[in-house]
């Protein structure tokens, strides 16, 4: 067929659960939001469109946790349908702050919001799609980077890899030359062990960092959590601050438990 | 013919924040069942959020949404200063409304061209609608990066905002950096100006309803963060005495709590109920906006709802030049709060309505119960009466045609199912 080579890729974007940020950054890239309709055919995102184009889709944007046994299964109806399959943000790559639940008894949880429990059905964790699924890419971030997202899209597009960096936050910090809070005032931040992506904001910002895009490739939390300790931190703070949007990825949440044990 | 039954349909409601369905089923003209189904995963958060510590409230809760995210947190820092008996800056103050401002433009924009303004003109998306309204789309997606610029500047991002505190803010900018921001808002505030007038072209249903609106009202400014919660039958309280007034209710084909008025049953929050209730607050250009296009309390029909959204867009891009006129930076970004117990109470207008936060604290700041009652949940209930009224008119049209209406009904509230369940599947029934 000659005209298969000028077929447009066709994306689909998921939702699980989620707060609808990540796929909300598509239709904040402004400048970037006619090129990129231009390039490719919107086949399924139902948060811009009434339009649904069936499946197969050329790449499948996932964004949210699982956390129902229906959406356990629809998660495997969706990678059947996409050839390439990418998860964005934290709860698509790390189960979210909903992840919570994980440590706590989820029925407690659903009598504390509900007057009638019965009606609401729920798993009692909150999982990455990557627990349930093989998933090609994971692009972290609470919320993900609009134009990494965008570099995700064309490199997939074009085969190569993208250029999305694994390392840390420090890295961020010191090319925009911030003087270091945790060195020069004693903040606690998390900088040192979570990837590399929003620009640094909150060391910017004059805070510490809460960890928004996860564990970085090699995180020493062992060292940062003793380093909490002597700025006075307690043992539960320490593993609170472990526990936010990313609790749920290994590396967080083993730092989170040993500190909640001790 | 009269007897037929007929169901509308929508598994997968589209064009709106978050998942539901909608279900509705005539007999020939009667609508005999509708329901709004939201089916979007319960997250907890009013369950997580105990033990964790005040000064996480706003990161956490504005978590809850994407596209409100300041909603959130200006609701949880005003909930938790009221417990905690912490004063904040004027200063501080002012900047809080100009983020509210960003916010407002941002939202707006978004629901008034990107996906409530394709029902008008029969289009199944914006990417649709550019194609023949490129000019117009063009200037939605600059308003809308204005919106999102101002929301950087002070947040450091567009989405889930980092430097909201309890307090005041982590950073505050500059009078220099603000200034940056008043040639784009010139131009946004002409755009407004704009979109009031070509929304005010499209066609609109007869439909009106005899709603009770509900919005903060202050007095002597347009709400956001401050004010009395009041109706146009009567109500007038303290956020304190909100859950006195108001009750949540929970149906069993909803993950989202339907909140009512006790006594009273469904109540209209948003855009249409601050206008109603608080034209005179309104700056002078976007009133005499709205009466150009003789647009004037009170509003009824629902579908109008995109022009009032409109009106709010000029009265945002005004009120942000305002602000930035007025500023002058804090002495300090944020005042000290230590810990210490308490218990505290606030409404804040979210772009959807009103958002009600309720937090219970222990002497070592942690958080001991917090209560969440998001706009979305709180217009479910009308968007449910609306569409036992609407249906009917619609009754007898082709199956597509009538569904797309009712669609169009839904989207009139701007509904954010993300937050409802702390919403849309359309289904109308007719065989």
């Amino acid at each position: 067929m000659s005209s298969k080579g000028k077929r447009k890729p066709k994306v689909g974007v998921f939702k699980f659960a989620s707060c609808d940020g990540c796929q909300l950054s598509l239709l904040d890239a402004e400048d970037e939001l006619l090129g990129v309709a231009g390039a490719i055919e919107i086949a399924y995102f139902p948060e811009a469109t009434r339009a649904v184009v069936k499946g197969p889709y050329d790449i499948g944007l996932v964004e949210g946790s699982i956390t129902t046994h229906h959406d356990a299964q629809r998660i495997q109806e969706v990678r059947r349908q996409c050839k390439t399959l990418i998860t964005i943000g934290a709860c698509a790559t790390a189960g979210g702050i909903q992840a919570l639940r994980n440590w706590k008894d989820v029925d407690e949880f659903i009598r504390v919001v509900y007057a009638t429990p019965q009606f609401i059905s729920t798993l009692k964790l909150s999982t990455p799609i990557a627990e349930h699924v093989p998933v090609d890419f994971e692009l972290r971030g609470c919320p993900i980077n609009k134009y990494q997202l965008i570099e995700l899209i064309s490199a997939t597009l074009r085969g190569r890899k993208p250029n999305v960096p694994s390392y840390s936050a420090c890295l961020e910090c010191k090319r925009k030359s911030n003087v270091c809070i945790a060195v020069a005032r004693g903040v606690a931040c998390l900088g040192p062990v979570t990837q590399a992506g929003c620009g640094a904001l909150c060391p910017s910002y004059d805070r510490g960092c809460y960890g928004c895009y996860g564990p970085m490739e090699t995180p020493n939390t062992a060292s940062l959590s003793s380093q909490f300790h002597i700025l006075g931190q307690s043992n539960a703070q320490i593993t609170r601050d472990f526990r936010g949007f990313n609790a749920w990825a290994w590396q967080f949440r083993k730092a989170s438990e040993e500190y909640e044990h001790k | 013919m009269s007897g037929r039954t007929r169901t509308i349909k929508v598994d997968t409601l589209a064009r709106v924040e978050g998942e539901g369905a909608l279900y509705i089923k005539l007999a020939g003209e009667r609508v005999t069942e509708v329901k709004l189904k939201i089916y979007e995963p319960p997250r907890l958060f009013e369950a997580f959020l105990r033990g964790r510590h005040f000064s996480e409230a706003p990161d956490i809760t504005a978590r809850i949404c994407g596209i409100c995210p300041i909603a959130y947190q200006m609701s949880a820092v005003h909930a938790i200063e009221g417990a905690l008996g912490v004063r904040i800056n004027p200063a501080v103050r002012l900047l809080r409304r100009l983020f509210y401002c960003g916010e407002w433009i941002e939202s707006h924009v978004l629901h008034v061209y990107m996906l409530h303004a394709p029902d008008f003109l029969g289009f199944q998306d914006v990417i649709a609608m550019a194609k023949d309204h490129k000019p117009i789309v063009e200037r939605a997606l600059r308003l809308k990066k204005i919106g999102n610029r101002i929301v950087s500047l002070l947040g450091g991002r567009e989405i889930h905002p980092i430097s909201a505190a309890v307090g005041g803010f982590y950073r505050v900018p500059t009078k220099n950096q603000l200034r940056e921001l008043v040639d784009d808002l010139e131009w946004a505030l002409e755009a407004s100006l704009e979109t009031v007038h070509w929304t005010a072209t499209l066609e609109f249903p007869d439909f009106e309803q005899d709603y009770e609106f509900v919005a903060l009202r202050h007095p002597d400014e347009y709400p956001f963060n401050e004010g009395r919660l009041v109706s146009n039958r009567g109500l007038d309280i303290d956020a304190a005495e909100y859950e006195d007034h108001f009750v949540e209710q929970q149906v069993k084909h909803s993950n989202a709590l339907h909140s009512v008025l006790r006594g009273r049953g469904s109540y209209l929050v948003g855009p249409m109920a601050r206008f109603n209730m608080n034209f005179d607050k309104l700056s002078e250009v976007a009133q005499r906006a709205a009466r150009q296009v003789r647009l004037t309390p009170p509003v009824k029909n629902p579908f109008r709802s995109i022009t009032v959204r409109s009106i709010e867009l000029v009265f945002a891009c005004a009120e942000a030049l305002r602000i930035i006129r007025e500023y002058e930076p804090p002495a300090a970004p944020r005042v000290k709060v230590p810990n210490r117990s308490g218990v505290g109470q606030a409404i804040t207008e979210a772009p959807r309505g009103s958002l009600y936060h309720r937090y219970a604290i222990d002497e070592q700041g942690l958080i001991l119960t917090a209560k969440i009652v998001p706009p979305t949940s709180q217009n479910q209930k009308r968007i449910e009466d609306d569409l036992r009224e609407y249906a009917a008119r619609v009754a007898t049209w082709p199956l597509d045609e009538a569904t797309w209406k009712c669609e169009q009904a839904i989207r009139n509230y701007d509904p954010c199912i993300s937050c409802a369940t702390h919403f849309l599947k359309l289904t109308i029934a007719r065989e």
